[in-house]
């Protein structure tokens, strides 16, 4: 019997029956409703026929078209976990007043909040974003693909990784209980003995592998792949913003990695960065995680500046005013992002002086933000305005971010901050700026390019449904936070005693209900424009009279983007392209060379989350093992030299001549 | 340059708005900068240990300190294998210029000895200290003396896997495009690897004797 259980101790390390949730009926019935989900689905796709399909024109695609969707997928399927979390803790904070203790238990409630954050930033956000720099930087720039397609494919599958591990804690075990930064020495192995921690360590490490190598790409893409005649000052603004994003990932990801590692080496090995005892110093992880964490805000607000900035532009049916102050400011929000980290923590005890500079240049940022917010307006002014979708949520996030922008400076404060400092007055201000700009953003950039993805618009009705929920239940949840954190309510609570409070709880869930409304209207939208995709059908590739040269193509472009590559003159290229009496090239097509499909980005990106999870255990064997098959399959890749074909001319002329006989029939 | 590039001169004419024919953008143009960003963001990763090392460095616990375990003589010894390595590799890189295979394999050979013996001491070091009692466990400088030293002779091993991989694909496949390029990747990696050493042996073994 002994010999028995050490046996198993070694295959399944700490892996045991108990880990499995079977006595906590929400997470059985969670986990009852995505088992039939996911039954349903992998149903569908096989009676379809379709895993085929799947998996060789998306899965192994090194196409950053294709990429980029799956980016979009991959955040959409995400949001909707996350903000079930978020509704959960609604419905807690609503109820569990004065002798009622609720219906979560604390140990599961401490679980949903750190979920949440994780997964709306780094599964949501991040996937949004990057899902759409991917899809169009490389169509703005004029090039066919990014610098290293087979790189981007496997960043995504990491990403992909990460989230896996994530959802698994969801039934195997449990989540992390520590808020989305974890700090020590809550975090460490003495007060976070169970898997929860390393779920969390593991999930966000696999990720970031992804996130960092797609901003290596994106960045080298930008450096190296423009169209001739597009000098930086030409670029458009969407793509400098992604170029200062992805620099900001390449110089902040790596700090997370290390200071993960670190915290990994102390929960694993024993050693004492930041513990509490033989020298070590919490308060580093608190500043290096924020070292990572604060310029993290910015690679997520930038790319949707970069969109407001083009569907001002494009809805205006104007140059986006002030293009080279846009360029500016963009730029120095990227350099200012790294000044501002201590922010975050002026309750640490830094003294005056220490915090009075993070406070100012804290304060410094809204400047540029604010020539921003004015360039928008004055894009606006005097424009021809269509208020199409994006339009709107352009609209929504320009009135609402300027609030969160102006909590903002208030916590800048120090002396403010130090009263609100972990307060809800503070949940309130980051969900107003993250909700308002990165999620608005996201919908913009999702309604603005979806026909450029597809060939068809989405249904404006049930999209004009979802702006509204999303915008009033926005309000409705997050004012009343604002008033609470005023008062003095601290975040994460799992109970109140002041029955006076649970008036303002009890909006707050009636704006998460009406968010779940607009989620589901999104998801409606999504059904009904591909039901009705035929009478959406744009087939003129420009459906919005388009000003940047991704509307210069088909839609869906061509797998190789552009036939010709374009030559560029101004700005805003293709708008000067239609003026200027553009005519399409009609012969004189050549091969073109194109980099193949590979599945060994989904292979390393398995066995990431194989070694991952083994760790996770405590399983050793089944760690070694799968990092020795990363070894092994990483270095096999390299041994193949032919990673590329020529797309035949006939294939080209052939997509061609159908987008000749399309555009004939406008 | 056979691109035709012409910036429009007057509206009167319709300027060229795409290249009939296609400038070949050579393949892996854009590797040597793409891996000049990972080697940046690397690059951060060890400014965080070395961050770490200033701050929690002093951090003896009451245990032993540099001047108690820290054997110049030996660390000295170990700094001219890997400045050595990184002199050889530049060899096989000339040679590399030049096309001659055989050359190039032995000085990668060369090259990837010097860079064992570097590992092999640092990891006899390690075990010398750990044998004193002087673990990675035992202090904040202690833990971050050895992540610090260690991930830096990690990376070294690493690079020792790369080169004899790329030292059988170049005796695959000879001195091609693709291997020039890899090898040239991996000349930076190495040298990136040497500029960090000479990091650590100043701010760890130097700077940690006087402190």
């Amino acid at each position: 019997m002994l010999a028995n259980s050490s046996l198993l101790k070694i295959i399944f390390g700490r892996l045991t029956l108990d880990a499995f949730p079977i006595h906590e009926p929400i997470l059985v019935a969670t986990f009852i409703v995505v088992a039939l989900g996911g039954t349903a689905v992998v149903g569908a796709i096989t009676y379809f026929r379709l895993w085929g399909y799947l998996w060789r024109e998306w899965f192994t695609s090194v196409d950053h078209k294709r990429i980029g969707v799956m980016y979009m997928v991959l955040g959409i399927v995400m949001l909707l976990r996350g903000f079930a979390d978020a509704l959960m803790m609604r419905m807690q904070q609503a109820v569990a007043f004065g002798g009622s203790e609720g219906y979560l238990p604390a140990h599961h409630y401490d679980q949903i909040f750190t979920a949440h954050g994780v997964i709306m930033i780094f599964f949501v956000a991040m996937p949004f974003v990057t899902g759409l720099m991917n899809f169009v930087v490389p169509l703005q720039i004029g090039a066919r693909d990014v610098s290293f397609p087979f790189l981007n494919n496997f960043s995504f599958w990491m990403t992909v990784g990460g989230g896996v591990l994530v959802m698994m804690s969801l039934f195997v075990g449990e989540f992390a209980r520590v808020g989305w930064l974890a700090y020590p020495p809550l975090s460490g192995i003495a007060y976070s003995p169970d898997v929860g921690m390393d779920y969390y360590i593991w999930g966000l490490q696999v990720a970031g592998v992804g996130t960092t190598l797609s901003g290596i790409n994106l960045v080298a893409t930008i450096v190296k792949m423009r169209a001739p005649g597009m000098t930086m000052m030409k670029m458009p603004v969407f793509t400098w913003t992604a170029l200062c994003t992805n620099v900001l990932i390449v110089a902040a990801f790596p700090v997370l990695t290390a200071v993960l590692a670190l915290l990994s080496l102390d929960r694993y090995v024993g050693t004492n960065f930041f513990t509490n005892d033989f020298g070590g110093n919490p308060m580093m992880y608190v500043n290096l995680i924020w070292i990572w964490g604060h310029p993290e805000v910015y690679i997520l607000i930038l790319p949707v500046f970069g969109v407001f900035s083009e569907v001002t532009s494009t809805f205006s049916g104007k140059r986006l005013f002030g293009y080279t102050s846009m360029v500016y400011a963009t730029v120095v929000i990227t350099i200012l992002s790294y000044l501002v980290w201590l922010h975050h923590f002026f309750t640490m005890g830094s003294g005056a002086s220490v915090n009075s500079f993070f406070g100012i240049t804290t304060m410094i940022i809204s400047i540029p933000t604010g020539a921003k917010m004015f360039n928008w307006l004055l894009t606006m002014y005097r424009g021809r305005i269509r208020f199409e979708l994006p339009m709107m949520w352009t609209l929504a996030f320009m009135l609402t971010f300027i609030i969160g922008g102006m909590t903002g400076v208030m916590l800048a404060v120090p002396p403010a901050d130090f009263v609100l400092h972990n307060s809800l007055f503070l949940v309130a201000h980051f969900h107003n700026v993250i909700i308002g700009g990165v999620v608005f953003g996201s919908f913009a950039g999702i309604s603005y390019w979806f026909p450029k993805a597809f060939g068809f618009k989405l249904a404006p009705f049930w999209g004009k449904m979802s702006f509204w929920f999303w915008v009033v239940g926005f309000y409705f949840a997050f004012m009343p936070l604002y008033v609470m954190g005023l008062m003095g309510v601290t975040r994460r609570l799992h109970h109140f005693d002041d029955p006076s409070l649970q008036i303002w709880t009890v909006i707050a869930a009636f704006g998460a209900l009406l968010i779940l409304c607009g989620i589901l209207s999104f998801l409606i939208q999504i059904y009904v424009s591909i039901r009705d995709r035929e009478a959406l059908r744009d087939v003129t590739g420009d459906p919005w009279n388009g000003r940047t040269l991704e509307w210069s193509t088909s839609s869906p472009p061509p797998v190789y983007n552009f036939a010709f590559t374009p030559v560029v003159h101004d700005n805003d290229a293709w708008w000067d392209m239609k003026q200027r009496g553009y005519e399409r090239p009609l012969q004189g097509f050549k091969a073109i060379h194109m980099p193949s499909n590979t599945g060994v980005g989904v292979v390393l990106a398995g066995l990431s989350v194989c070694f991952g999870f083994a760790m996770i255990w405590y399983m050793w064997w089944l760690a070694a093992l799968s990092f020795a098959g990363l070894l092994a399959v990483a270095i096999g890749h390299t041994f193949n030299y032919k990673r590329d074909f020529d797309l035949p001319v006939d294939a080209v002329v052939q997509s061609e001549g159908e987008r000749t006989r399309l555009l004939a029939r406008v | 340059m056979n691109t035709r590039i012409t910036i429009a001169q007057d509206s009167a004419e319709v300027p060229v708005f795409y290249l009939v024919d296609e400038h070949e953008h050579a393949e892996g143009a854009s590797t040597p900068l793409g891996f000049w960003i990972y080697l940046m963001s690397d690059c951060l990763i060890f400014a965080v240990l070395f961050a770490i090392f200033g701050v929690l460095g002093g951090n003896y616990a009451a245990g032993p300190s540099p001047k108690d375990l820290f054997d110049l003589p030996l660390v000295a010894v170990n700094t001219s294998m890997l400045l050595l390595s990184s002199i050889t590799y530049g060899f096989a890189m000339l040679t590399l210029e030049k096309g001659r295979i055989g050359a190039t394999q032995i000085w990668l050979a060369v090259t990837a000895l010097f860079g064992l013996a570097f590992v092999g001491i640092e990891l006899s070091e390690f075990a010398h200290m750990i044998h004193e009692g002087a673990t990675p466990q035992r202090s904040a400088f202690l833990s971050s003396f050895f992540t610090l030293v260690g991930t830096h002779g990690l990376h070294v091993s690493f690079g020792l896997v790369w080169m004899v991989t790329l030292m059988v694909q170049v005796a695959q496949h000879g001195l091609i495009e693709a291997n020039r390029r890899r090898l040239m990747c991996l000349s930076m990696f190495w040298h990136f690897l040497d500029v960090i050493w000479i990091g650590v042996f100043t701010f760890v073994y130097l700077m940690g004797m006087l402190r």
